[in-house]
């Protein structure tokens, strides 16, 4: 048994840690493994999504290679252990780069799929599952399924954004997009309202591919809501980006590095740099996408105690006074953090049953674990369902039941594809098996 | 010219992180192993990655009688090799091996006997061609037996013990044996051990296996700390060791 926590780290359990070495004998693995079973990638979900306490997880990182590349077409088929960082390695050189990017390239594939993440561009690419050609799941029951939107698709809308919990997600064909390089060109505007953020976002929207704002959670409660929206496109630039080393952070501290002080000074001295600097800056891709990753174990600057991730979606219709809402409440409770993200997603049909955007506004803040800090998320919930919003699977932790069964509608039919032997954390807290 | 490297029991997880190395800078690979579907796997991944020429061979260590044959195979198939990896081994039960002198027996085989041997029809290959590197993977645990992996690190021990022979022997033939002793590293072979901070990664301990095999000389602990705990722990006076859980 070896002690396993999700990247919120506010808990430490004991798993039975099966190693998954290589994919021609995972149909034994997967039938022999003690159940319930379920994948573990790389652990960047934030709550209890890749958590199994007290029994099985398989280490898909053991199932990192390549299957096969095509350089012309961009179609690459990979095992579901390898890191997207892998992807954008070995794709970017030839000109390729994933379409749809979370946050960290730190995550697996087959995690990127079961969580159906999204990036910043979800106006023009969708989620990461949109852009999956082919997958293939491994069951407990002896099952072993290739599906794709067009192939066997109740699988692969059950898979996508499913958790984990329909199989074992053993590799996937992922169609990625073409680049000019590793640059992006970004801008910055600092709003000083949600009023102006939502007027950046509309217009900026129809010329920029990649758009996110930072808002500063430590404002008053009056409604002001200053922050930073960036924007950002592929720059027509094909000098190679150099190399980056990772820094670590070595040591849990027994405190949060995060408090109030700490958080209004960030936020401060953020908010100055950026406003300051709007002009258009070319960045590194891996600068633009991913500025936590530098930073390995980032997550161990909350302490000890560890820390929650919030993120919700709330309609277009409502958007407005429903993010006002939240950003009120989090203002009230004085417990935000200097990560608070909106978004905005487009109409698009959902790939998966239980995939996350909707139309709307997505909202994302961290919370170190504080006592309170659950009750707060109550009072969240409540203003996301009042507007008919949803919480995202892959950062919660704490969310009843009733609150996820009315952010997914089609939870009803997705039930029917899970895979008996698989249960996780949330499952059991969500499904209640 | 690509630099054409063989590698001996190719699924092991740190032979395949060595190997994607090479691959990266357009290397000729020849990966014998045992398991067939799994070095299918290995040899795609490694072309993806860009090796510009992959062939595999299927051999179990204990199947002596083909050591040379295949050992011959490959050197007809890429004339030579300037870097070779033998990596093979398995990590035996100790409390069975305790009280089975078969298991004890067949472990030591695998892990002791087959390296030899092939290293036997390795080296003799290597000084005729007076040129290139070999390294083979022995383990701390050869450096002192210990009750929980003695009948390993017996095995470990023999390949110490013939690879510094062999070292001395191909020195004066421009041909370099290193042996790399690796820490505790988070491979599917140890995979039912709980990791502390004192765990690597496999591409952690490749890298310095490249390194040894470019231009590296003699004993290569990885990571090199691993060379002063082991200095310490050899140091332990007997009557004290044998009162410690280790």
């Amino acid at each position: 048994m070896r002690v396993v926590s999700s990247w919120g780290r506010t808990r430490r359990v004991l798993h039975d840690i099966v190693p998954v070495p290589d994919r021609s004998s995972l149909a034994e693995v997967v039938r022999g493994t003690p159940q319930p079973a379920l994948a573990f990638g790389n652990g960047r979900s934030y709550g209890d999504v890749c958590l199994n306490s007290g029994h099985s997880l398989w280490a898909m990182r053991g199932l990192d290679r390549f299957i096969d590349f095509d350089a012309s077409t961009g179609l690459l088929a990979c095992e579901a252990g390898v890191l997207l960082k892998e992807v954008v390695e070995l794709a970017l050189p030839h000109g390729w780069f994933l379409p749809v990017t979370p946050g960290t390239q730190l995550a697996t594939v087959g995690g990127a799929i079961a969580n159906d993440v999204h990036g910043k561009n979800h106006h023009r690419h969708g989620t990461f599952g949109e852009n999956v050609e082919q997958l293939r799941l491994v069951r407990t029951d002896g099952m072993d399924i290739e599906c794709a939107r067009d192939v066997r698709p109740e699988w692969f809308a059950a898979t996508v954004g499913g958790m984990g919990l329909t199989g074992m997600i053993a590799s996937a064909i992922l169609r990625l997009r073409r680049v000019p390089g590793p640059w992006i060109d970004s801008q910055s505007h600092a709003f000083a309202s949600l009023a102006e953020f939502f007027e950046l976002s509309a217009s900026l929207s129809r010329s920029a591919e990649y758009n996110v704002a930072w808002i500063d959670c430590a404002t008053d409660a009056n409604g002001a809501t200053r922050g930073i929206f960036f924007s950002g496109d592929h720059a027509e630039d094909g000098t190679p980006a150099s190399p980056r080393a990772d820094r670590r952070l070595p040591i849990d501290l027994p405190f949060s590095l995060v408090n109030g002080w700490s958080v209004k000074a960030f936020n401060s001295a953020y908010f100055a740099r950026h406003s300051r600097a709007s002009g258009p800056t070319r960045e590194d891709y891996r600068a633009f996408f991913y500025p936590l990753d530098n930073l390995l174990e980032w997550n161990r600057l909350y302490g000890k105690a560890g820390f929650y991730q919030y993120q919700c979606v709330v309609p277009r219709e409502v958007e407005s006074d429903a993010t006002q809402a939240l950003l009120r409440a989090i203002a009230r409770s004085r417990q935000g953090s200097f990560l608070a993200v909106l978004k905005t997603f487009d109409d698009r049909a959902p790939v998966g049953l239980l995939s996350f955007p909707c139309a709307g506004t997505t909202l994302a803040l961290d919370f170190p674990n504080r006592p309170g800090v659950v009750d707060l998320f109550r009072e969240l919930d409540a203003i996301v369902a009042e507007a008919g919003g949803r919480v995202y699977a892959a950062k919660d932790a704490s969310a009843p039941r009733q609150m996820f069964e009315r952010s997914f509608p089609k939870l009803g039919e997705f039930v029917a594809y899970r895979d008996p032997g698989i249960a996780s954390d949330m499952s059991r807290r969500l499904f209640g098996h | 010219m690509p630099t054409r490297l063989l590698v001996i029991g190719a699924t092991s997880a740190i032979a395949h992180a060595v190997a994607r190395r090479y691959a990266a800078s357009g290397a000729r690979i020849y990966l014998v192993g045992r398991r067939a579907a799994a070095l299918d796997a290995n040899a795609a991944d490694l072309k993806v990655r860009g090796a510009s020429e992959v062939a595999t061979a299927l051999l179990d260590a204990r199947d002596f009688d083909r050591h040379e044959s295949t050992i011959n195979d490959a050197w007809a198939a890429f004339d030579g090799f300037d870097a070779i990896l033998v990596a093979h081994g398995v990590l035996p039960d100790e409390a069975a091996c305790a009280n089975s002198a078969e298991q004890t027996v067949d472990a030591f085989e695998i892990n002791a006997t087959s390296v030899i041997s092939l290293l036997v029809l390795l080296a003799a290959r290597l000084e005729r061609q007076r040129h290139g590197a070999i390294a083979v993977i022995s383990s701390p645990a050869g450096d002192r037996g210990r009750a929980s992996n003695y009948a390993y690190g017996a095995a470990k021990a023999a390949v110490t013990t013939f690879a510094s022979g062999l070292r001395h022997r191909l020195q004066a033939h421009g041909v370099r044996v290193l042996t790399i002793i690796p820490g505790f590293v988070d491979t599917p072979m140890t995979a039912a051990i709980s990791k502390s901070a004192l765990w690597s990664q496999p591409p952690r301990v490749a890298r310095d296996i490249q390194a040894a095999l470019d231009s590296g000389f003699g004993v290569i602990y990885t990571p090199g700390y691993w060379r002063l705990i082991m200095a310490i722990i050899r140091c332990i006076p007997e009557r004290l060791f044998v009162r410690t859980k280790l």
